[in-house]
């Protein structure tokens, strides 16, 4: 079985990102980037299921300009066997991607594709859905556990109010929530030996898919402050101010 | 033109969001439909049907619907899709879950978890976990979006029936087989809903003492049970229980921050919150500067000393 992982790379999750000065988008010059967190709980659970023998090739593919060879190299390191490479300029909304994968698919036949639930930068989680939408092939987001049995996947879900398990017929896709493992560390020797490992470059217009952004950006703003608290010095006074000043009734 | 919004339910009753996604969706100048899909689902249409600002209730009841896997539910939808223009949901892991399947069939963008809704195609939402607030404006002839309901009022209940009608669309795939299900057992309020929420981090130090001084205070409170990522990744409190950017958005009347250091992607999820309270042996804690009132202690003390005085 052949699995796909889909990795995006974004600014690293802690990092604070500024605004530029004229407020049109996001500054992010020179920012330490990484593999979106929940990309790597992807490319985790896919070396797991090739470890256990159910996995015969792990496949990466990223989106992006020829700085995403960073990410793809770190889960080559990680154990994937090898990355692909789409290479845009352009800005790249989750439909756009979907229908860059989906061309991708087509060549690459995965059994089953596995991205993150959302990625840290523009928290939009759609991708996955909508690349199995135009698959029409069925998906099961926020995973926290999957298991292959023949020419299915069962799948835990992470739902509001609990857990929900699916069994998917393969292919299918699934994104990852990051309590479905650990992602292993990294260790300098793995990542000499990556750089050996197949990184193929593809161009986004090789793949004929209609990339142009749906959505303008108009502006980029700070968030309103909430204003500046506080601190009381015991529980008593603490209950006085709610009491009194909250109206709240304790 | 009208405009479409799906509601959640849990088999049993609406879901409280729902009302507040009616509020978002009077924003366009178009009756507003409310799409219920599920088993056994009548009682929900009903309240549905009652709730003010909906004109039409379209009730989508068959057995194979039960469990409203995204696969059936988008195909519903863009079978419904060419009557409405603006198609919304309140933001949640049930719309999250269906709406980016819904508007990649109809060939258009998504827009997740908007707070404000300025135009009839552009919205103010938040990237890099409420870091950063942008406004977009979207080209698309179907506006898809999820809201984000504690930025919304919550419409009123009416005794006026609005139309239910049923529709029963062919649906055939057998590629996904709901399995099971846990939900939590809690007396206590819903989470996204409570008006008071105690929330724990990790230096609770275990699921044991997470329990025992958290759940005496939030009885008292008749609060919701929170907790951050660490908390639950430290196996503390469950999955559902977690407040932020990858779990459950909250806006209660009062939030309690107990042991909570407040990195951003938890502070994404209570922000909204009227009155935050934090109380946390770090005087330097970034949860103080989201806080309203802040109290430096040790929590094995000040819960207990807190919980007794109420």
């Amino acid at each position: 079985m052949k699995i796909l992982v889909a990795v995006k790379r974004v600014v690293d999750y802690n990092i604070k990102v500024r605004i530029k000065a004229d407020g049109s988008d996001v500054d992010i010059d020179g920012v330490k980037m990484s593999v979106n967190p929940f990309d790597e709980n992807a490319i985790e659970e896919a070396i797991r299921l090739k470890e256990q023998g159910i996995a015969s090739e792990v496949v990466l593919v990223s989106l992006g300009s020829a700085a995403n060879q960073d990410v793809l190299r770190h889960g080559l390191a990680m154990g994937a066997d090898r990355a692909i490479l789409i290479e845009s300029s352009a800005n790249l909304e989750p439909l756009a991607v979907a229908k860059s994968l989906k061309a991708l698919f087509a060549r690459e036949q995965p059994q089953l594709i596995l991205l993150g639930k959302q990625a840290v930068d523009d928290d939009a989680g759609q991708t996955g859905q909508m690349l199995a939408a135009l698959l029409d092939y069925p998906q099961a987001t926020f995973a926290s556990a999957l298991e292959v049995n023949g020419s299915e996947v069962l799948v835990t879900r992470e739902v509001d109010g609990g857990t929900e398990t699916l069994a998917l017929k393969l292919p299918a896709v699934i994104t990852t929530d990051l309590r479905l493992n650990n992602p292993r560390f990294v260790k300098l020797p793995n990542l000499m030996m990556a750089r050996k490992k197949a990184l193929e470059t593809i161009s986004a217009t090789e793949l004929a898919v209609d990339v142009a952004p749906r959505h303008q950006l108009l502006k980029v703003a700070e968030p309103p402050a909430r204003k500046a608290g506080v601190k009381v010095g015991s529980v008593a006074e603490l209950l006085e101010k709610l009491r009194a000043h909250e109206g709240i009734t304790l | 033109m009208k405009t479409l919004i799906l509601a959640e339910h849990d088999g049993k009753a609406l879901n409280a969001s729902v009302y507040k996604a009616v509020t978002a969706a009077q924003f366009w100048p178009a009756p507003v439909e409310l799409l219920v899909v599920g088993h056994r689902i009548s009682a929900i249409s009903q309240e549905a049907a009652k709730i003010a600002g909906v004109s039409r209730v379209i009730q989508v009841d068959a057995e194979n619907l039960a469990h409203q896997l995204a696969e059936d539910v988008a195909k519903v939808m863009t079978h419904l899709a060419k009557d409405y223009p603006v198609i919304l949901a309140a933001h949640s892991s049930f719309s999250r879950n269906i709406l980016p399947r819904v508007a990649a069939l109809l060939d258009v963008a998504m827009i997740s978890d908007a707070l404000e809704i300025q135009a009839n195609n552009t919205y103010v939402r938040s990237i890099y976990a409420g870091n950063i607030y942008t406004t977009i404006q979207s080209a698309d002839a179907i506006q898809v979006l999820s809201v984000h309901a504690s930025h919304f009022s919550a419409a009123t209940r009416t005794e006026q029936l609005a139309e239910i009608q049923a529709i029963n669309p062919e649906l055939s795939q057998q590629n996904t087989r709901w399995v099971s299900e846990t939900r939590s057992q809690s007396e206590r309020p819903a989470l996204g809903s409570a008006k008071v929420v105690v929330s724990g981090g990790r230096s609770l130090g275990s699921a044991e003492t997470f329990e025992q001084v958290l759940s005496p205070l939030a009885n008292k409170l008749g609060a919701a049970l929170g907790a951050t990522r660490a908390a639950v990744d430290a196996g503390y409190a469950p999955n559902d229980i977690q407040v932020g950017q990858t779990g459950v958005t909250v806006a209660p009347d009062l939030y309690i921050a107990v042991g909570v250091s407040g990195a951003v992607q938890h502070t994404y999820g209570m922000k909204d919150s009227k009155v935050v309270v934090a109380i946390n042996q770090d005087p330097d804690a970034p949860i103080f500067q989201v806080a309203d009132y802040g109290l430096v202690g040790d929590l094995f003390e000040v819960i207990p000393a807190l919980t007794s005085s109420l």
